[in-house]
């Protein structure tokens, strides 16, 4: 039987604003219990909602960024739940008119191909307080901070077809949502959350199947992992005769299983109806257009030009953009490059630059090289003076501490040797320590250069040029 | 339509109420009246009607994003029952 996968994602996106959004008080992160919780957060009698008008601002770019509909009118509603972190027992969100809807966002899949995802809506809301349960004994304690800090919750179609569809379209959300500056993405923070609707049917098939949807998965790869150990699971039971029932899974990284969370979550009943306190948000297009108008260039846009400016591939091109601060680190070198091309700085962002990140678990923001000096380092490739290997230790230098690239070249003597007398010279010496290979050569054995280049950088230590020790040599062996 | 026993327990149970059966009659009976006026509403044409969010005839007027309030926990925890480092307590609630 030949099974098709649906997916679609609900992401929590948290916004990057200094207040909440219906409150003065602070959203930032990490602040000690409840400093942060005022009275309209708590839900006090007698305090009113007023509406952050950069939440409204920065849900409208995103809306403008994935080409939705912007409502000129849309309205908040009380979604009805009772939990110790939700002190006013409903949450205030969006039901019926969301501030944006009908958009949709291009992915590049793995084998090259495009694919558009639709956008259903995008709303805002409120978030909900912490609850923490490690402390205390048969009892909870409740930090409110996080309580009314803005959300905006982005919903897509059921159009995602694999676990691996559904990471790249998460990715490219996270990282539009960085490019717009509408929130940090940090994930250890629970700045951007997603559950997932996963349900198979047999190919062909026009009806959706059952479908289940598991909860706050916080990493792209916990949602990778957690699709597809539930795409088995529904699968299972269905071929061995059962069927799927429509619930809420929470997904157990440990044991790289979903868990049904039936039974705890009583009636899925929320009883929305439209906020009394809030009127309706009314955006003009005098607004819209003025966001528009202030939009950054986006990541699809970016990854164009980098083709066409700078001669990128495609793929080098995508790896580039996918993060803004990444193309930002890799525009400014470039524009600090003299002769080093384009192509040769790319490389070395996406190689030697991104291990030695990835080895200090560091953002490209705290690269312990400047843009700057990798640009004197691969313009120092470019006109000779380090041959790859050698950059390579001048760059560790650098990411250790040491100052500058010229600096750690004429520190360490790692100057390549392109003076074409001196490599003559080391060639010669060469040829005359080896005259059995040099009779093979004559005998027509092309690989014996091998051996050559092989010695000749030996004896300079590595810094001998080795493209003109390969003319030098087959000068000299066809003399 | 008319609230049976089992839709009010549903009720009572989303919105956290306690009703005797002693009451039960009486909380059905003005239940269903309420429900019954909807009815009646949902009998009238309004396609032509845009849905009333507010009864006000305004708009949301909206605030600078600003941080305008301070670390005021202390007072404010006065009034919970509970306090332990700052946190609210609650009887444990299990994922």
């Amino acid at each position: 039987m030949v099974w098709e996968v649906v997916i679609g994602l609900e992401i929590h996106t948290q916004l990057a604003t200094e207040s909440k959004i219906f409150s003065g008080a602070s959203t930032r992160y990490g602040a000690p219990p409840n400093s942060q919780a005022c009275l309209v957060d708590l839900g006090y009698p007698g305090v009113l909602p007023v509406l952050n008008e950069k939440a409204v601002e920065m849900a409208i770019k995103f809306g403008l960024a994935t080409g939705c509909e912007i409502a000129q009118r849309s309205v908040f509603a009380r979604k009805n739940y009772f939990y110790p972190d939700l002190p006013k027992g409903y949450q205030i969100s969006q039901y019926e008119l969301p501030i944006v809807h009908g958009g949709h966002l291009d992915i590049v899949l793995e084998s090259g191909d495009v694919k558009t995802i639709g956008i259903t809506r995008a709303h805002l809301e409120e978030d909900a307080g912490k609850s923490l349960h490690e402390d205390f004994d048969n009892q909870s304690g409740i930090d409110l901070n996080r309580a009314g800090t803005p959300l905006l919750e982005i919903v897509s179609e059921p159009d995602l077809r694999s676990a691996a569809e559904a990471g790249v379209y998460m990715r490219k959300v996270h990282s539009l949502v960085r490019y717009l500056g509408i929130s940090d993405g940090n994930m250890q923070e629970g700045s951007f959350r997603c559950d997932a609707n996963v349900s198979v049917r047999q190919k062909g098939e026009p009806k959706l199947g059952t479908r289940t949807e598991l909860k706050n998965l916080n990493s792209f790869r916990f949602v990778e992992k957690a699709i597809e150990i539930e795409i088995e699971r529904q699968i299972d039971v269905i071929e061995d005769g059962g069927k799927i029932v429509q619930e809420t899974r929470l997904y157990d990284s440990d044991k790289n299983e979903t868990r049904s969370m039936r039974g705890k979550e009583e009636a899925n009943d929320y009883r929305y109806f439209p906020d009394p306190d809030l009127l309706p948000v009314v955006v003009s297009d005098k607004a819209i257009e003025k966001l528009r108008s202030d939009l950054p260039e986006l990541p699809d846009a970016k990854r164009s030009r980098f083709e066409s400016d700078f001669g990128l591939s495609s793929y080098d091109a995508g790896v580039l953009t996918a993060q803004l601060d990444t193309a930002n680190y890799f525009e400014a070198t470039v524009a600090a490059a003299g002769d080093a091309p384009p192509k040769l700085i790319a490389n070395w962002v996406q190689g030697e630059l991104a291990a030695a990140l990835n080895q200090d678990n560091l953002d490209i923001t705290d690269a312990k090289i400047p843009a700057a000096e990798l640009a004197l380092l691969t313009d120092r490739i470019q006109d000779g003076t380090l041959s790859g290997k050698l950059a390579k230790e001048v760059f560790e230098a650098i990411w250790d501490g040491e100052d500058s690239v010229d600096a750690v070249i004429e520190a360490r003597g790692l100057k390549q040797i392109s003076d074409s007398g001196a490599i003559e010279k080391l060639v010669s010496d060469v040829l005359e320590q080896n005259p059995e290979q040099v009779q093979q050569f004559k005998d027509g054995n092309e690989k014996v250069i091998g051996f050559f280049v092989g010695r000749v950088m030996q004896a300079s230590q590595g810094k001998a040029n080795p493209k003109q020790v390969n003319q030098i040599l087959r000068e000299k062996l066809n003399e | 339509m008319s609230l049976d026993r089992e839709d009010i327990d549903k009720l009572c149970v989303l919105a956290r109420l306690k009703i005797t059966d002693e009451e039960m009659a009486d909380v059905g009976s003005k239940l269903s009246d309420i429900v019954e006026l909807v009815d009646e509403l949902q009998a009238v044409d309004t396609a032509s009607v845009i849905p009333m969010a507010h009864p006000l005839d305004r708009e949301q007027r909206l605030r600078p994003d600003a941080v305008t309030e301070t670390d005021d926990h202390e007072r404010i925890q006065k009034n919970a029952p509970q306090v332990e480092k700052a946190l609210y307590l609650v009887p444990k609630v299990i994922e």
